[in-house]
């Protein structure tokens, strides 16, 4: 479960150009596992539910962006990422895209 | 002090340290702080587990729980209407061990004491914390159901509210019961644990005898002015799926329980028999943490910083889940007992550690409700720190209800299910 050392250099080089919060603090770490009740600890998720780690940011920031506008139909993610800034779906898909698969 | 012996113990520079993510050649060596979490469910497993992780398990955390398995609420009325098995909805504890170090004590804290920074065991000692985080659920407000303390009445008259031995009690009552018997429902005023969770019950129940025993009766006795979360949704499976069987009466607050003549009384209607009696008493934060002082709103719920947790009456003591005092729109769910786990888990890593303290928790509610054996509904919201209020929020334009009942939503709440149990316990 321990994330090695390249890996959070690697987050942190990603989420510096994100926003303010850097990967790996204790911030970044607490707003993304607010997702972790359906995708998993560390977007690592149990079958039936969709894996966020280590996919590549700018397609889960366009499909969080698309729920977030109504574009792509969903069930639930079109009421949820609603409650999130434009800037936080871009933190948490420097995050997820930096966590091991 | 403190946090110069807790980065000296993991063996770490101050660079890392700074930013809270502590990374090295961190071993459990007795030193470090300690945290001692009370009670395993949605909220005490998943702070226990992220302390730890989010130490880079340089933090001692010691869960106190007395069950050896843990047994989720959530997903326990499938029990009742037939369709899962006790198996299907307990999780064991282990994994928090092996994968995480926290220590597990199999036991009941008797007693607190806030100056020492000390709790008691029910089997004797005393474990020492830096920090305290209770999460100990709800008790039940027995006194409010005169003739429940009647000899045998709370063995015949179940709640079966705390999924467990009362989740099989309910399910063989059920069984038992003839084709053309009621089963009648008494859900409390809120705030109570889970607010959707008794009209969910009702539809399993439904499901069961439309089934097995079609002559049967779900009567819902409801003590609030209508149904309190999905109204529309669950008004619609009671039409259109359990026409004849379900019946909904609202404003019925119980008086008194007779457990002989398995009859209730209430403040302004007549009596009501049924064969099955389910009464899902009023509740108030769970009894350590009452007994500690710490539940200072109406002397039911604890009142805490939404930024830490930490109690409003009590120093270096943390309570979450339901226990809490809730902000506005904020429900009793284990989702969300779920997220102040780990939103106290982040502040309580920070204060042990001098790291930054998050300034705008942000994180949300998931509650889905089966309306029959596949198909499901959900309530979701996001909530975020108000600086001003200092108190949570619900982001305006966020969240929302089901169009309608589906399929597709039902494979979602299992996966859901699935996902936030390996989230809190493995």
């Amino acid at each position: 479960m321990k994330i090695p050392v390249q890996i959070a250099l690697v987050a942190a080089m990603a989420a510096a150009s994100a926003g303010a919060m850097a990967a790996g603090s204790l911030q970044m770490n607490s707003l993304a596992s607010s997702c972790a009740n359906c995708h998993g600890t560390n977007g690592v998720a149990q079958p039936g539910m969709e894996s966020l780690a280590g996919k590549p940011k700018d397609d889960l920031l366009k499909k969080m962006m698309d729920f977030k506008s109504g574009k792509k139909p969903a069930t639930i993610m079109h009421q949820l990422s609603k409650g999130y800034t434009d800037e936080q779906l871009e933190q948490l898909a420097a995050h997820f895209a930096a966590m091991p698969k | 002090m403190l946090r110069r012996q807790f980065i000296h113990s993991v063996g770490v520079g101050s660079a890392l340290g700074a930013t809270g993510l502590l990374s090295g050649c961190a071993t459990p060596s007795g030193k470090g702080p300690k945290v001692v979490v009370v009670g395993g469910g949605y909220g005490g497993a998943t702070a226990a587990k992220y302390i730890r992780m989010w130490s880079d398990y340089g933090i001692q955390v010691t869960l106190v729980e007395p069950s050896a398995s843990f047994i989720s609420c959530p997903i326990s009325n499938l029990v009742l209407g037939g369709t899962k098995a006790m198996s299907d909805i307990t999780t064991p504890y282990d994994n928090l061990s092996k994968r995480h170090g926290v220590t597990l004590v199999r036991d009941m804290v008797t007693s607190i004491d806030a100056d020492k920074r000390m709790v008691k065991l029910a089997a004797g000692g005393e474990l020492p914390y830096d920090r305290l985080i209770l999460s100990p659920g709800v008790d039940f407000m027995w006194e409010a159901l005169p003739g429940m303390d009647a000899a045998g009445a709370k063995d015949k008259v179940l709640h079966a509210w705390k999924a467990g031995a009362q989740t099989v009690a309910l399910r063989k009552q059920l069984e038992a019961m003839p084709d053309g018997g009621v089963y009648a429902l008494s859900i409390p005023l809120a705030p109570y644990r889970c607010p959707p969770g008794p009209y969910e019950r009702a539809c399993q129940i439904a499901n069961y005898f439309s089934k097995a025993k079609p002559k049967s009766k779900v009567l819902i006795l409801d003590a609030n002015d209508d149904v309190t979360s999905k109204g529309p949704l669950f008004k619609k499976a009671w039409a259109d799926r359990y026409a004849g069987i379900v019946e909904y009466r609202s404003k019925h607050t119980v008086s008194e329980v007779d457990a002989s003549t398995n009859t209730l009384k209430f403040e302004f209607n007549d009596n009501v028999r049924a064969n099955v009696l389910n009464v899902i008493p009023p509740m108030r934060a769970g009894e350590i943490a009452v007994k500690t002082g710490l539940a200072t709103a109406n002397k039911r719920w604890c009142e805490v910083d939404f930024l830490t947790f930490e109690s409003k009456a009590a120093k270096n003591i943390h309570v979450l889940g339901d226990s809490i005092q809730i902000a506005p729109a904020m429900p009793k769910s284990g989702h969300m007992a779920n997220q102040h786990g780990k939103t106290c888990a982040a502040a309580v890593v920070a204060l042990l550690t001098g790291a930054e303290l998050n300034s705008m928790p942000v994180y949300n509610n998931t509650c889905y409700s089966f309306v029959s054996d596949e198909d499901a509904v959900h309530v979701a919201s996001v909530h975020r720190y108000d600086a001003e209020k200092k108190t949570m929020v619900t982001v305006a334009g966020s969240g929302g209800v089901s169009g309608a009942a589906s399929e597709l939503e039902g494979r979602y709440a299992l996966a859901w299910a699935q996902n936030i149990w390996a989230d809190t316990l493995a």
